[in-house]
């Protein structure tokens, strides 16, 4: 490495130590990858998608508070579940690449909006733009925490070896992500008059997108013995958030849904207003400069 | 002449230097024939950016030792807990003034429970030892720290966050 130049170490030299984790080798390199035999491989791949897509989507979403949350420590704390949520979503992407030939960066960075396979939960603006606050952030962290944490436990089960063992991985991020917002959700919910009423709002706000998380997807039904059913969750989360909301001294919204277009929603690549904003941020510069790495 | 397995064992944590590898529990298996070695390590979190950093530090170390042949493998299974960290790297940890993690155990199976309150924890502070101290921050430096403060000596220190 040169001071002479200060972007001479920025050039790909094999020892240069100025960041950490750019490289972005191949996420599953050493894990057994065979499939399960009889396995329908085009809905695998279409699974691995929706799940990592959700861990993609929502983690550009956290990461968007990075130096704007209420304080230090939260900026900190929504990079780092940002960050586990991006791990899930390379291995995630990785194993879909196998059955699609693509590799993790340009499945994240070159499928257009149609192609994405996310709830709308995991898309929607809950701030720190216009639609939303810290407390709308930690309405959806506790209910998309609560219902992928529940997924996981069960998906420790399946017979892909490959989604068996990214469960197992992540499970433990994830209470750790949920334990966050659920103490969260009770220091806003029981503090003072104006963060009860924000969080309230922010609830309200989230509400709309949960019954989507539940809706069994056609893919799911295919993929029997390796795929969660997401119905069979409901009681579980239900439960986990109704502790929460009760400890916190708040009101479970009414059960309402947000609209579909012609019944479909993010699993069948129908997203909100907000993805296409999010894509063109999320993938302006792979598309601009293609091959791009740091 | 030194095994593969001893190099591999003494490469250290790219973001915790104090330890090494072997310490931290990621370094899973290696195996070597005929001058061709295999090393499987384990990420710490899904997420955790020096897992690559760990590969090539593993390769650069045992090319120079002047094997032909490396290949790093990533495994998933068993997952890593912090219960992987060796009682050695839990001295040096406390040593180089980081909070070792508490011992967690099995998980169980079913539902994970819900803590709506930070669990409560003996931590050592490990500039003075006192256990009167508290938590700043659940997220830390890096993934696997959270960030605490000693009541009686007033330090602040990092803390190996149970997982």
């Amino acid at each position: 490495m040169s001071f002479d130049n200060a972007y001479e170490s920025l050039l790909g030299h094999e020892d240069a130590h100025w960041a950490f984790g750019t490289g972005f080798s191949e996420a599953l390199s050493g894990v057994n990858r065979e499939f399960p035999p009889g396995v329908d491989r085009e809905a695998l791949a279409a699974y691995c998608l929706m799940l990592g897509d959700d861990a993609l989507i929502f983690s550009q979403r956290l990461s968007e508070w990075c130096s704007r949350a209420p304080e230090l420590e939260e900026d900190i704390a929504l990079a780092n579940i940002a960050l586990d949520l991006l791990g899930q979503a390379r291995m995630l992407l990785t194993r879909a690449g196998e059955v699609l030939d693509r590799d993790e960066d340009q499945l994240a960075y070159l499928r257009d909006e149609r192609e994405f396979r996310n709830v709308h939960l995991a898309e929607i603006d809950c701030g720190p733009g216009p639609g939303g606050d810290f407390g709308t952030t930690i309405a959806r962290l506790l209910v998309f925490s609560s219902w992928r944490l529940a997924l996981f436990s069960r998906l420790r089960g399946s017979a892909d070896p490959v989604l068996a063992a990214i469960a197992e991985k992540g499970l433990k991020e994830l209470a750790y992500h949920r334990d966050h917002a659920a103490q969260w959700t009770v220091r806003l919910g029981d503090g003072t008059d104006e963060s009860h009423r924000r969080m309230q709002a922010g609830l309200a706000r989230v509400w709309p997108f949960v019954d989507e998380l539940f809706a069994t997807h056609p893919v799911e039904t295919r993929l029997a013995g390796v795929a969660v059913d997401p119905a069979s969750l409901r009681s579980e989360v239900d439960g986990v958030l109704e502790a929460v909301l009760n400890a916190a001294g708040l009101t479970r919204p009414a059960d309402t849904r947000a609209a579909r277009v012609a019944g479909m929603a993010g699993r069948d690549g129908v997203h909100t207003e907000a993805m296409g904003y999010l894509l063109a941020e999320m993938q302006h510069l792979h598309r601009s400069l293609p091959g791009a790495v740091w | 002449m030194t095994t593969a397995l001893e190099i591999a064992s003494a490469v250290r944590d790219p973001e915790l230097p104090v330890l090494t590898l072997a310490d931290l529990g990621v370094l899973r298996e290696v195996s070597e024939q005929d001058g061709r070695v295999v090393v499987t390590i384990t990420p710490t979190y899904s997420g955790c950016p020096a897992i690559d950093e760990m590969g090539a530090d593993l390769r650069r170390s045992l090319i120079s030792a002047g094997f032909a042949e490396v290949e790093v493998r990533l495994s998933l299974s068993p997952a890593w807990t912090t219960d992987w960290i060796s009682d050695e790297g839990r001295t040096k940890l406390a040593e180089a003034g980081i909070a070792p993690p508490s011992r967690v155990g099995p998980v169980a199976v079913g539902p994970v429970p819900l803590n709506l309150v930070p669990p409560s924890r003996q931590v050592a502070c490990p500039q003075c030892g006192s256990l009167n101290t508290s938590e700043i921050s659940r997220f830390g430096s890096t993934a696997c720290k959270a960030l605490r403060r000693c009541n009686a000596c007033s330090e602040p220190f990092e803390h190996v966050k149970e997982i």
